[in-house]
């Protein structure tokens, strides 16, 4: 019997579960981090903690984690496969296992030109899908990646993956989320949704080939706080696709906040509409604060 | 081929630092991307005699990665090696080491950085399509290898950052995922893609040696 954590059983028991991003300090004073913590905790089901997102140093998603978990929250450890090879990413699962960390996001990681420090070797030894199976294996059957088997403690994982529905080549990206599957993913949490009817043809294909019944889904959400971040969200982000109409409100709003704030909550509601759809993931870049009042006007705080 | 590229020119100069040199091409590889041809080291030689530093002579290696035919090759020009005090190799990073082999007592400056191993696309143009990994898969994705083309070495599709055919690292590298998928689509054998491709073998790619 494997020990989940909350989100598993929010999710298993078919209710619509939030789950929000809170990225570590770039340093060790984690004072604010905690404090972000604390105005979020209640507000989610569980948290991610980034891993060097954007390929850029920040305090250990495993430290963020723990730090979460002493504070009451569940977190969502991510863990990149830029940085550590197979050895290391096994490492740190048995570690974040032993700790009590139950949910895992396995991701390949942004790359390391991206970041602070561009002359960086990446790693890159395995990909996000064989980060999944090996997790599954571990948990399931008992053994490493080199089918050796865990002889003292198997890891007890919830494990997660990105999906990106708005990448090139479009066609291909369900055919990718199926393969995550293949290789034993629980929960899948899309990349931001702006392009509603895109994201709603993607879910048909979702559907059409019964995946939604295989993997809980959670639709990525990012509030846009200002013109500057939907403009970089519009051209610069890769697998973001923002319609003009959107971009265009928040550049005529009086107060772009509220604007986001507003399309984030319409979104929202088209997202619970949405059938195959089981949660909403909320990233809010630097903009934590927000994430109380969205899910509170969204009628999804508990 | 082995497509490399001259360092910068300060870049030589300082590692020169006035001494009397010795310049070494190779008549293969760099010679084909312009770093070490007879062409680009008559040019060198000059840039280097202007700027006042001694250029003892030269020699084209054929190629610079032959440790038995560049011995020879050195014992004609045996008289003019003697007068310098570093010999500025013009080739791969493996020339630069065969030649280190050949003169323990001399200065051995790569005058080239070696990037990739690569196509000529055009006379001009190289591209670099293999990493040398030890265990050559490319079967499996109809001849177009991400294990050397794609940045993150992704086995089992695109990540999230392909854009228009492109890479999202450079716009100048096309996203090889997408190529790949193209030509599963082309071909019918969309199956291919479906596959889940297990962690790679890397070490295959720990070999230092090998005799026939």
């Amino acid at each position: 019997m494997i020990q989940y954590g909350n989100l598993e059983r929010v999710l298993s028991d078919g209710k619509f579960a939030v789950t929000a991003e809170v990225g570590p300090p770039k340093g060790c004073d984690i004072s604010k981090f905690k404090s972000k913590a604390d105005l979020l905790k209640g507000y989610a089901t569980a948290f991610n903690v980034t891993d060097n997102q954007t390929a850029v140093v920040r305090l250990s998603s495993l430290a963020g984690s723990v730090f979460l978990l002493n504070m009451g929250l569940e977190p969502i450890l991510q863990l990149t496969c830029r940085d550590r090879n197979r050895i290391a990413l096994q490492s740190d699962i048995l570690g974040a296992s032993a700790l009590g960390i139950r949910n895992v996001l396995c991701l390949t990681g942004d790359h390391q030109s991206f970041g602070n420090h561009p002359q960086s070797m990446g790693v890159y030894d395995i990909d996000s899908i064989q980060l999944i199976k090996i997790l599954k294996d571990m948990r399931d059957e008992g053994v490493f990646q080199n089918k050796e088997e865990i002889p003292h403690g198997k890891p007890q994982l919830f494990i997660g993956a990105a999906a990106h529905p708005f990448s090139d080549p479009l066609e291909c990206r369900v055919d990718r989320l199926e393969k995550k599957i293949d290789a034993g993913v629980d929960f899948i949490q899309t990349q931001s949704v702006f392009n509603i009817e895109r994201f709603q043809e993607w879910m048909d294909e979702v559907r059409s080939r019964q995946i939604d019944k295989k993997v809980h889904i959670l639709a990525g959400i990012t509030p846009l706080k200002s013109v500057k971040m939907t403009e970089r969200m519009q051209f610069h982000i890769p697998g973001v696709d923002m319609p003009n109409d959107i971009a265009d409100r928040i550049k005529k709003a009086e107060d772009p906040e509220k604007e986001g704030f507003n399309i984030s909550l319409e979104l929202i509601e088209k997202i619970k509409a949405i059938s195959g759809i089981h949660g909403i993931h909320i990233t809010a870049l630097f903009w934590e604060q927000v994430i109380p009042s969205i899910v509170k006007e969204a009628g999804l705080y508990r | 081929m082995i497509i490399s590229a001259q360092k910068q020119l300060e870049e030589i100069l300082r590692l020169i630092n006035n001494d009397p040199v010795f310049l070494i091409g190779c008549s293969e590889c760099a010679t084909m991307c312009k770093t070490g041809g007879e062409e680009e080291i008559l040019i060198m030689k000059k840039i280097l005699e202007q700027k006042e530093i001694t250029v003892t002579g030269y020699v084209i290696l054929d190629p610079a990665c032959n440790l038995q035919k560049s011995k020879i090759q050195f014992k004609n020009v045996k008289e003019n090696l003697n007068k310098a005090k570093k010999l500025v190799v013009f080739s791969c990073g493996n020339g630069v080491q065969t030649v280190s082999e050949i003169f323990e007592n001399l200065e051995v400056i790569s005058g080239t950085n070696t990037l990739f191993l690569g196509e000529i696309k055009h006379a001009n143009e190289f591209e670099k399509n293999c990493i040398m990994c030890g265990e050559c898969i490319q079967e499996i994705f109809n001849g177009f290898c991400p294990v050397s083309r794609c940045p993150k070495h992704m086995l089992n599709g695109p990540c999230g950052g392909s854009r228009d055919g492109k890479c999202e690292v450079s716009s100048n590298l096309d996203c090889i995922w997408n190529t790949i998928y193209l030509s599963y689509k082309k071909k019918g054998q969309l199956n291919k893609f479906k596959q889940i491709l297990a962690p790679k073998d890397w070490s295959k790619s720990l070999e230092f040696k090998r005799v026939i």
